[in-house]
């Protein structure tokens, strides 16, 4: 039978795993959206 | 109130990042990224680096949104198919509302993107292809019609169009064309690997060309397909939307498409033990010609580009 302690570790790493993904994705657009209002918007 | 609380042996694990990513269909995305960027190069009209990159990440999240619905939607059949068993949903790594709403998030990102920082066209397109692939084809035709496969054909055909639209903000003769040969060129792809895939399909209940029509005019509409796209490959060149080197190497790539076509579409299978090697050699084939073709274009009109302006 697996532990559940075990179970509990693999899911608070693969929740911080999403998390971090999810961050990283974010902190991209923020920098794209940044980049782009640069190209578009100014003169 | 009583309080439910679940203990963490009662919870399945969460779906982890990777099966986000798998949910996507990357293999697929590649292909449409590539068509897309084909599309956005062959334009007559340059547009900034940063917002041809923000043109096909839009069309590649699209593109991923849209898989992801077409997953949420046919976890069942994918369950029964060997290839498509090991997907997220059916092998119980994530639940379905996950894939739907992740299907959704990167489908609304995607046109709201393209609809803010490059035009609003390109964003309707973009959108009704989306609809096309998760709602036409997925929900209501696939299941429907062995001619889903042509229908489809028409999601697959969007990429090159969108980018087009993005670089010049209107549609011309041009990008309708790139549509045609990749709609063209659908029937045969699918049909080659359904061929030989065909037992998969059946038990999933989809109603693919092979099972309804039956192999022996599944062959013959794979050679008039391929009929039908070795003139219409031609076409950009002869209406001077390409040079030469596009026009002879659609000639030759159509050519040798047309002859595999043929040999699958002149034969039958030999029974069970029958490997299917043509039908094989013609799906395989089939993906290289259309990054060969997008390649000639994107080279031709670069080369075009450069000696207009030498």
């Amino acid at each position: 039978m697996t532990d559940p302690l075990d179970t509990e570790s693999q899911r608070k790493q693969i929740i911080a795993k999403r998390n971090r993904a999810v961050a990283l994705s974010l902190g991209a657009l923020v920098v794209l959206f940044f980049v782009l209002t640069l190209v578009k918007f100014h003169p | 109130m009583a309080q439910v609380s679940a203990t963490p042996q009662s919870l399945p694990l969460p779906a982890g990042w990777r099966d986000f990513y798998a949910l996507t269909k990357p293999g697929v995305i590649s292909l449409v990224v590539f068509t897309g960027l084909c599309g956005l190069i062959a334009a007559p009209v340059r547009i900034h680096p940063v917002l041809a990159f923000t043109a096909i990440l839009c069309i590649a999240l699209g593109a991923g949104g849209a898989a992801a619905l077409n997953q949420w939607w046919e976890a069942d059949l994918d369950a029964k198919m060997k290839r498509t068993k090991g997907r997220p949903i059916p092998d119980g790594r994530m639940e379905k509302i996950s894939a739907r709403d992740f299907g959704v998030g990167l489908s609304a990102a995607s046109v709201l993107i393209m609809g803010l920082m490059i035009n609003l066209l390109a964003a309707v397109i973009l959108l009704f292809s989306i609809i096309y692939y998760a709602v036409i084809y997925t929900i209501w035709l696939k299941p429907r019609t062995p001619q889903n496969i042509v229908i489809g054909g028409g999601a697959g055909a969007f990429p090159p169009l969108i980018g087009w639209v993005a670089a010049t903000g209107h549609i011309s003769l041009m990008p309708i064309v790139l549509f045609a040969i990749i709609f063209m060129w659908t029937p045969p792809h699918f049909w080659a690997l359904a061929l030989f895939v065909q037992t998969d399909y059946e038990k999933a209940g989809i109603p693919m060309m092979p099972n309804v029509a039956g192999e022996a005019s599944t062959r013959k509409q794979i050679m008039t397909y391929s009929v039908l796209l070795l003139p219409l490959s031609l076409v950009p060149w002869w209406i001077g939307g390409t040079g030469a080197i596009y026009g002879i190497s659609a000639a030759l790539l159509s050519g040798l498409f047309l002859a595999l076509s043929i040999r699958v579409g002149t034969r039958r299978r030999a029974g069970e033990s029958d490997t299917m090697k043509p039908e094989k050699q013609l799906f395989f084939y089939s993906i290289v010609y259309l990054f060969a073709l997008f390649t000639a274009l994107v080279a031709d009109r670069l080369i075009l580009a450069q000696g207009i302006a030498a």
